[in-house]
């Protein structure tokens, strides 16, 4: 019952704003956003004391179309959310004080995102799922189009049809594995991995790329990724927010609950494949992080170069690389978030991204500077922020898997040094010129953002346990599976 | 039965309604007749009744059919009474040449006996013909009407010739008695039996407009009236597609592998074609027709997977793909009517001028570009696991790819009303519009929530 109000709690508060057309849709949406993150404490709490017969519903809904209504939290899904639930009141707050055409259609369409990407999170029938995800690419892509900078008709459309056709190629996998499931069939997830499992080496070789199609094009991994800096760059800041910071996880979490569990043999067989595009990735992205010049579009490449570590991580089939995936999800998402704000507070004081035109902010705003250098650290992985616990833990699990890949991978973390320092040097310090010098520093609101990201990335960087606790015995039980398969490995 | 009378009475109380100047009451009768109609249907669904000596069978397949073909046409009336109202001569005349449509319609979906078939495609080809034609100080109009009917009677004359030939070789009119002679007789049927087969493929497969006999198509949907458009679009391709559906997998189901391989490559030209061709149109009317052709690729890629079981599938199919037909038509007309035009550029910031239409039409190609939660998408979900679950694995990729061919030419008319500047005024749409856009779009999550009622009915 909790679940499907988490889910649906969302969507019902983006229809009230939808109809009431009011001055106030701000508040009404971040009061929403709020009790949002309320009942996702609630669900932390239900789970903690093991009352989890709540936070499951399953009936059928249509029938002849295989489709349940099946909603499940575990650790797994329930970091996640957390993660959702926390981010979309920040980046709801972060809009604040901006005026923009049409805005009740905007914090609408924010919320209705909110409803999917949950959605995403909790289903538990491969199809339910499904529609969560294409239902989240229906909101971003309108707030992209509608609120986006220059040339954003034809790069928002770029990324609708890249995200597209990998979801259509994962339709085709789950309703080929819907279609295995015995008697009349069932998207069930134990149905489908079931399955998925009984397949034969060739079959299962089709379903994984099928499937990682979708996932990796979402994340995106190299060579998926070309859509990505794009638009990131010409989505308004709060679609970039949701884009880097929640809907990125999308594909990730789909990896984890829907590919390594369901062709475990395909997983192995490719494996090494997914990882060695996935280590490209990283080097390739760090590698033009470096040489950008805007500070939007270094960002996009850092997240691409991130995700290439917690996508090689998971497919180590290790406990150290799910975990570390799992840790740096969160992390990730709450650095990039802060990130693309003190990028869209920038932009707001001087209208450029530019770097080479800034400068010198430290000495007028030394607030957003010093929140800038803490976000920095967790976004290079300093011992001691939140970056750390995760890229530690996924170096490690690729390191084992392959030395010489850890190795490599390992680069990330100074390619990463290089690049965010460099942006800092050129961004915050040196002197000031005239289009920084009437910089102000953070106003409330900013404040209230960007100080509880700061706690965050400390919080979650000294004491990292709770965090990996909950999603231990999911990613422990996942793991299970792969115990039988270690002799092929 | 009932709505075949109550259909054929209304038409011919339209005929005579100049007569008694009820031109006024005339739209309502005519929607509460067909409400009537559909009414008297629904408690027979169920029941299997034969007749005119078993030359009519009314079944649920004819039911179910007949049901949409009548709901669709209350909510065309609703949609295009600026069709009537702007040439009041002949507001009766065209009343009743679409409610003779739709007689012909429900004997196309309902016949049991290949001479019904003919007649129902007669029926409704005829009226059609003068409907395509119905604006006549249009060269473009007259134009479509000239083509419908040369074109209409050639594929009118394969079908017949075939009917013929199947008849020589089954000594049977009867859908059942063909259906007994091929599966008793077929090591012994005589090779012109063959020919017939494919002559009245080619004959139905003119009257779905699939490729390579979709060349009126484009023509007469964007040279015809919007609302006639409209009308053929949907309800003519519902009939069409059922008949043909019935045709195939009752009579012929035995000997598929004959017809399949050509069936097939009609297919993939469906598919491929139209949605290649759409994506280069600048005008929305015929990027609509286009992709209305193409949308009978999927149709047809369901049929050839199951022959047999996939009559509750393409029924879903239609139900989606009308209803969202509709709605974008209805936003159409709006647009024709401010703008006098119907190219992507007269859709330039719809958005900002009036936020329901636009609201509309992007659902309405969202449900077409099959994105779920839409009707639409389950209506390609069906049609993909009909095909999957035969291994049909790379027809299945190629409808993917040329969904996102679709996706491509639908957004662009999305991109246009978000993006642009508007291309005039605010938008002033009555009220009655208004209701009928915001039913049509509840519609389309509805079908899309419970699909499973629609789904058994057949």
């Amino acid at each position: 019952m909790l679940t499907t109000l988490l889910i649906f709690f969302p969507l019902a508060a983006a229809l009230l704003i939808f109809v009431l057309r009011s001055k106030q849709s701000h508040v009404i949406a971040l009061s929403a956003a709020f009790i949002e993150l309320i009942l996702s404490a609630i669900a932390v709490y239900q789970f903690k004391t093991g009352d989890v017969y709540d936070l499951r519903a399953n009936f059928l809904w249509i029938e002849r179309i295989g489709l349940s209504y099946y909603v499940d939290i575990d650790g797994i899904s329930l970091l996640l959310v957390l993660l959702t639930t926390a981010l979309v009141p920040l980046i709801i707050l972060s809009s604040f004080g901006k005026s923009f055409s049409k805005p009740s259609t905007f914090y609408g369409l924010i919320l209705v995102m909110q409803m999917a990407l949950v959605g995403v999170f909790v289903a538990q029938d491969g199809l339910l799922f499904y529609l969560f995800w294409e239902v989240a690419l229906i909101p971003i892509y309108f707030i992209c189009l509608i609120w986006g900078g220059e040339n954003r008709g034809k790069i928002t459309f770029k990324f609708f049809v890249y995200t597209l056709a990998g979801s259509l190629l994962m339709l085709i996998a789950l309703i080929y594995l819907y279609l295995q499931t015995p008697g009349t069939h069932s998207f069930d997830v134990d149905a489908l991995y079931a399955a998925g499992q009984s397949l034969t080496y060739p079959e299962q070789g089709f379903i994984f790329w099928f499937l990682f199609a979708a996932f990796a094009v979402k994340m995106p991994v190299f060579p998926f990724h070309t859509w990505q800096p794009d638009t990131y760059t010409v989505a308004p800041t709060q679609g970039t927010m949701l884009l880097s910071g929640i809907m990125l996880k999308m594909g990730i979490y789909g990896v984890i609950r829907w590919l390594i569990p369901v062709v475990p043999v395909g997983v192995i067989t490719w494996g090494y494949t997914a990882i060695l595009i996935s280590v490209i990735g990283i080097i390739y992205a760090s590698c033009i992080a470096i040489v950008q010049k805007d500070f939007k579009r270094l960002i996009a490449y850092s997240s691409i170069a991130h995700v290439g570590l917690i996508a090689a991580g998971l497919f180590t089939l290790t406990a150290t690389g799910l975990q570390g995936a799992m840790i740096q999800m969160i992390s990730h998402g709450i650095v990039v978030v802060g990130m693309f704000f003190i990028i869209d507070i920038v932009f707001d004081r001087t209208k450029t991204t530019a770097l080479a035109e800034l400068g010198g902010i430290r000495n007028v705003a030394p607030q957003l500077a010093t929140v800038f250098v803490i976000t920095l650290l967790g976004s290079v992985a300093l011992p001691l922020t939140s970056g750390f616990v995760g890229e530690f833990l996924l170096i490690n699990s690729v390191f084992q898997y392959r030395p010489w890949l850890g190795a490599v991978a390992g680069l990330t973390i100074i390619l990463g040094a290089v690049y965010m320092l460099k942006t800092f040097q050129k961004s915050m310090s040196g002197e000031t010129n005239p289009l920084t010098a009437s910089f102000t520093d953070l106003k409330w609101n900013e404040k209230a953002v960007l100080y509880p990201i700061v706690v965050l990335i400390i919080l979650i960087g000294v004491y990292p346990a709770p965090i990996l606790s909950i999603s231990e015995p999911a990613v422990a039980k996942l793991l299970e599976l792969y115990s039988p398969l270690t002799a092929i490995r | 039965m009932n709505a075949l009378y109550i259909v054929c009475g209304l038409g011919l109380t339209a005929l005579v309604a100049e007569l008694f100047n009820a031109r006024k009451i005339l739209s309502i009768l005519v929607i509460l007749g067909l409400a009537a109609a559909i009414g008297l249907t629904i408690p027979e669904l169920g029941t299997s009744i034969s007749y005119f000596t078993n030359m009519v069978l009314i079944d649920n397949f004819s039911m179910a059919f007949s049901i949409l073909i009548m709901a669709v046409t209350i909510l065309w009336f609703w949609m295009a009474q600026d069709y009537f109202n702007q040439d009041l001569e002949h507001y009766t005349d065209r009343a009743s040449l679409v409610l003779f449509t739709v007689a012909g319609g429900i004997l196309m979906v309902s016949f049991n006996n290949m001479a019904i078939l003919f007649l129902g495609i007669e029926v409704l080809s005829l009226s059609l013909y003068t409907l395509a034609g119905s604006k006549r100080d249009s060269l473009a109009s007259n134009e479509a009407a000239f083509k419908y009917f040369l074109m209409g009677s050639f594929a009118t004359g394969f079908l017949l010739l075939g009917i013929a030939l199947v008849y020589g070789a089954t000594r049977s009119f009867d859908v059942q008695g063909i259906a007994a002679s091929v599966v008793i007789g077929s090591a012994t049927l005589p090779a012109f039996f063959y020919v017939g087969v494919l002559l009245i493929l080619v004959g139905l497969a003119f009257k779905i407009s699939a490729v390579p006999f979709h060349f009126w198509a484009p023509d007469v949907y964007s040279g015809s009236p919007t609302s006639v458009t409209a009308f053929m679009s949907t309800v003519v391709k519902i009939a069409a597609v059922a008949a043909f559906v019935k045709v195939f997998s009752v009579c012929f189901a035995e000997i598929a592998p004959s017809w399949s391989f050509v069936l097939k490559i009609i297919m993939i030209l469906t598919l491929a074609v139209p949605n290649l061709i759409a994506a280069a149109q600048d005008n929305v009317k015929r990027m609509l027709a286009y992709s209305s052709v193409g949308h009978v690729g999927y149709i047809l890629l369901a049929f050839l997977a199951q022959p047999e079981s996939s009559a509750s599938a393409i029924f879903y199919y239609l139900c989606a793909y009308s209803v969202a037909s509709i709605t974008a038509f209805a936003v159409l007309l709006q647009v024709e009517k401010s703008n006098s035009g119907t190219d992507i550029v007269h859709f330039n910031g719809l958005f900002k001028r009036n936020p329901l239409l636009a609201v509309g039409l992007t659902i309405a190609l969202l449900s077409l570009a099959g994105i779920p939660p839409l009707a639409g998408f389950f209506a390609k979900y069906l049609v993909f696991i009909q095909a999957i679950e035969r291994g049909m694995i790379s027809l299945t990729i190629l409808a993917i790819v040329t969904s996102l061919m679709g996706a491509y030419y639908y957004f662009r008319v999305i991109i246009a009303m978000f993006l642009q500047e508007p291309a005039g005024d605010t938008l002033t749409v009555s009220a009655s519009q208004k209701i009928l856009i915001v039913i049509l779009v509840a519609a389309m999550f509805a079908l899309a929530v419970l699909p499973d009622y629609l789904l058994e009915l057949i």
